[in-house]
């Protein structure tokens, strides 16, 4: 890379990824429970995909039973302290808490469920859930992120013998490796798994489907197979000079960053980010926040067809990230290393397939914004290569078409669920599809 | 322009706020520094019989997160010598001749040492004597406080020695520890107190702790009940109060306590026949300051109203006071929820189906669950309306015309008698009431 960012000393690195919402103390959470109004058939509870019964566990934590909180979130939800840390509470539960309507600040959910399962983490996962006998039948999970792991958890409740097959070293996911330190650490993840792990189910890390195991082998080894597989990479800029040093992928830059091995990630001085989802703004607040002098947003189209939640734009903001919209990069410029982006201007025509309007250049608008780094945020491709391995194996867009109320494939012994079958959606999107398609596989195996 | 001064038996102070004869007004310095503040008057706590206290003897309950909503205490009378209190209160009415000055007395069941220490408060110069006879714990079990309260010959018995000496006003203060308050409210009457002074504490333990298995509080492991007090007991101090208020065989000034923290709690206290009120557990919790909001909060309300003192809202409300014989039973309300308002908690949804008449249906609008009354089945009970969050969005409406009131009383007039629960259902059809 040409112009390094300084390195940060260590208590600077601490600050700049400290946890933006920290743990409530035991006095904010019952107070903050109390706050709750304990609604019947509550909105918060609906607006959750997982269906948490939210002012239950609440009323729990206001009582002092937060063992009987943990098991109420537990029950609808195996990936509860990701989900506590890193959904977008404002759209979902917290948004449509009722207190909005009184005009008021709505409960803190997302806190005060943390709050409840860190009290289950700290002391050591007190058994909450009885495996039921084993019932003979197996199944084969394919990936242990967020999506296999709630699919496990719930088939090994169930008397299934569950074995997940992870190609990386650590399971977890994007919840491992793709979740901002300032959200939360690698380590809430790892506990979860060790949760799915205490049901007996076995995670064969290091063990790529289609490569370190052959799709016949697993299919032979199991009655069903889940498919929880995720997305590619990003997609290239199909741009000259994407090739150059100092050109990155989001998602690979942001897995250094949660290995929080800060001091070891070199950044540049000046970073420009392509894209505008909540990826690109993971990316951008982390570079910022590793040392980099100027971060620049480059966005094709404009502020409202933005992918990326308000509250992230907000963060980035407040960060110091500039935006530059209706701005698409044409050419990456360097001898060698990144030096410079060249953009040109953009202007909304009419609306495309998407709904959105179609951004067209503006003809001899280019210009030139120097650059250390480059990265490429344009979401991520569908279609891992051993898909096409599995036999009747329907597809749309790259993304594994299921039965939305099994999560069953065209295949039937295959269910599929989280970003391979949505196109990238949340953790908690994903926690849900896993535990409806562990319903599908039982009524599958057992018709 | 609103005059707050009264004359509540013979005692006046410039307003109608007066310290309760406890831990507040312990010392001359604590009297003082509420006097400054703008109290109207102080009951010194009572002084008396020798005592030692426990070192721990308060016990709090707290609710959903609000802390003190109740509080009870083991605490005995004055610790400090009578004559260093003596003292303390000749000092103080001398620095605040303008302010209500009251001793608490409680000494031993006999008439000498009643008389006794009658004569030595009246030589203090304060402007009224208060006999505690309503401490529930400790002292009862020497035979004083709720032990005399208790028993309406000792009432009048105590009241008539201390009267039989006393120049200054004497209040008798009760202990709400009975089945029925106007019988020792006669018998001080009788005994010719000048007025009454209720409620004092009501017996109560305050809990249990659920590692220990000791008491709240626990006295080296042990306890036992103490006297209540705070904002939960006061629907029950405004009953009492009201019952002496309306017994005609009482007819005596009131000084109300129980509960009262804010000026909405003492007008509500004056509307049902309190000419002053005394606080304390409110003090205990935040301070002499509360009396800022008190004087000013009861002034602007009462300037809203367009009354001019204290004595135009003494017993206001006592009217409205019957007994359930007596009330209309063909006065019909139904409940209405202005659903621009509503915020879809259901919590009058599932108070209705759970603990009401199964009026409310919950009917998905605008990809919401919008509770609405079914007015046909609606009792007017009004659960939902107390249950509902958002002020102003369930409201109970009339719907009879006023032209037709029956009380159950005129009823078993008209009624055959035995009553037959035929007789009652054909009048309940008649007027289109329909029990489910």
């Amino acid at each position: 890379m040409n112009n390094l960012a300084p390195k940060l000393s260590h208590e600077e690195y601490e600050k700049n990824f400290a946890e933006i919402h920290p743990a409530l103390t035991h006095n904010q959470a019952v107070a903050e429970a109390n706050r709750c109004l304990y609604c019947y058939d509550s909105p918060c509870m609906k607006a959750c995909p997982t269906h948490i019964d939210i002012s239950t566990f609440i009323k729990k934590i206001a009582t002092e039973n937060v063992k009987g909180a943990a098991k109420t979130i537990l029950e609808s939800n195996w990936i509860a302290l990701t989900c506590a840390k890193a959904c977008p509470v404002d759209v979902l539960c917290e948004g449509a808490c009722v207190y909005n309507g009184r005009g008021e600040k709505p409960i803190a959910i997302g806190r005060l469920q943390r709050y409840a399962i860190d009290w289950y983490f700290e002391r050591g996962m007190p058994p909450l859930f009885k495996c039921a006998p084993k019932n003979g039948k197996s199944v084969g999970i394919i990936g242990a992120g967020p999506a296999g792991l709630s699919c496990a958890a719930e088939l090994a409740l169930m008397g299934f013998n569950v074995t997940i097959y992870e190609g990386k070293s650590i399971p977890g996911g994007l919840d491992t490796w793709g979740i901002a330190p300032y959200k939360m650490s690698y380590q809430d993840s790892l506990n979860e798994i060790k949760l799915v792990e205490s049901f007996g189910v076995d995670i064969k890390i290091g063990t790529r489907v289609g490569k370190d195991i052959a799709v016949a082998e697993v299919e032979r080894k199991h009655d069903a197979i889940f498919l929880g597989v995720g997305l590619g990479s990003s997609p290239d800029l199909n741009i000259p000079g994407e090739d150059l040093d100092g050109v990155c992928d989001a998602l690979e830059f942001i897995e250094k960053v949660t290995t929080r091995k800060w001091s070891s990630i070199n950044v540049g001085r000046r970073v420009a980010v392509i894209g505008a989802g909540n990826t690109a703004i993971d990316a951008a607040t982390e570079a910022m926040r590793l040392g980099a002098d100027q971060v620049m947003m480059i966005y094709r189209r404009s502020k409202a067809e933005m992918p990326a939640y308000e509250y992230e734009y907000e963060l980035a903001k407040n960060d110091g990230v500039l935006f530059h919209f209706l701005t698409s990069p044409k050419r990456v410029l360097g001898n060698g290393k990144v030096e410079a982006l060249e953009c040109i201007r953009m202007k909304l025509a009419s609306s495309d397939a998407s709904g959105r309007r179609r951004p067209e250049p503006i003809p001899h608008s280019e210009f030139q914004i120097p650059v250390d780094m480059v990265i490429k945020s344009l979401g991520q491709k569908a279609g891992e290569n051993f898909l096409s391995q599995i036999q009747d194996l329907k597809t749309e867009n790259g993304k594994v078409w299921v039965n939305p109320g099994t999560m069953q494939t065209s295949n039937p012994r295959y269910f599929a669920g989280g970003d391979c079958t949505n196109g990238g959606k949340e953790v908690v999107n994903a926690a849900a599809d896993g535990k409806r398609a562990a319903h599908g596989i039982d009524k599958f195996v057992f018709k | 322009m609103v005059d707050l001064s009264i004359d509540c038996g013979g005692i006046k102070s410039p307003n109608p706020f007066w310290l309760a004869s406890a831990p507040p007004t312990n010392s001359a310095y604590q009297v003082c520094k509420a006097f400054e503040q703008g109290w109207g008057g102080a009951v010194w706590k009572t002084i008396g019989e020798p005592v030692m206290n426990t070192v721990n003897r308060y016990g709090a309950i707290d609710y959903n997160g609000q802390k003190v909503i109740g509080l009870n205490n083991i605490e005995l009378i004055s610790d400090r010598p009578i004559e260093v209190n003596l003292k303390e209160i000749a000092e103080t009415k001398k620095l605040w001749p303008d302010r209500a000055v009251m001793a608490s007395l409680m000494v031993e069941s006999k008439r000498e040492a009643w008389h006794d220490i009658v004569k030595r408060t009246m030589d203090t110069g304060c402007d009224g004597i208060e006999l505690n006879y309503g401490c529930p714990h400790g002292m009862s079990e020497r035979g004083m406080g709720s032990a005399v309260g208790q028993v309406p010959e000792y009432c009048t018995m105590i009241t008539e020695w201390v009267t039989e000496v006393s120049t200054i006003p004497v209040l008798v203060k009760l202990t709400p520890n009975i089945s029925d308050i106007r019988f020792p409210a006669r018998a001080a009457k009788k005994g010719g107190a000048d007025g009454i002074s209720l409620i004092n504490t009501l017996n109560s333990v305050m809990g249990v702790d659920l590692d220990s298995f000791e008491l709240k509080p626990s006295v080296d492991s042990k306890g036992g009940h103490g006297g209540y007090a705070g904002p939960a007991v006061k629907p029950v101090a405004l009953h009492m109060v009201s019952q002496v208020a309306i017994d005609p065989q009482v007819n005596l000034p009131i000084s109300g306590i129980g509960g009262i923290s804010t000026w909405r709690d003492a007008a509500e206290f004056f509307l049902l026949g309190a000419t002053s009120v005394q606080i304390c557990t409110a003090v205990m919790h935040y301070g002499f300051r509360i009396i800022n909001d008190l004087v000013e909060g009861l002034t602007n309300w009462m300037e809203e109203k367009g009354l001019t003192s204290i004595g135009q809202i003494v017993g206001k409300s006592l009217p409205c006071i019957t007994d359930f014989g007596n009330l209309n039973l063909l006065y019909k309300t139904v409940a209405e929820i202005d659903e621009s308002k509503c915020i879809q908690c259901n919590l009058c949804y599932i108070a209705c189906e759970d603990g009401a008449h199964q009026c409310i249906d919950i009917i998905p609008h605008n990809g919401k669950n919008q509770p609405r009354i079914r007015e046909a089945d609606c009792v007017g009970c009004a659960l939902c309306f107390l249950v509902c969050p958002v002020d102003g969005c369930i409201s109970m409406v009339r719907k009879d015309d006023g032209a037709e009131a029956t009380t159950w009383n005129e009823l078993m007039k008209v009624l055959p008698q035995p009553l037959t629960w035929e007789a009652l259902r054909q009048f309940q059809a008649k007027h289109g009431i329909e029990i489910h």
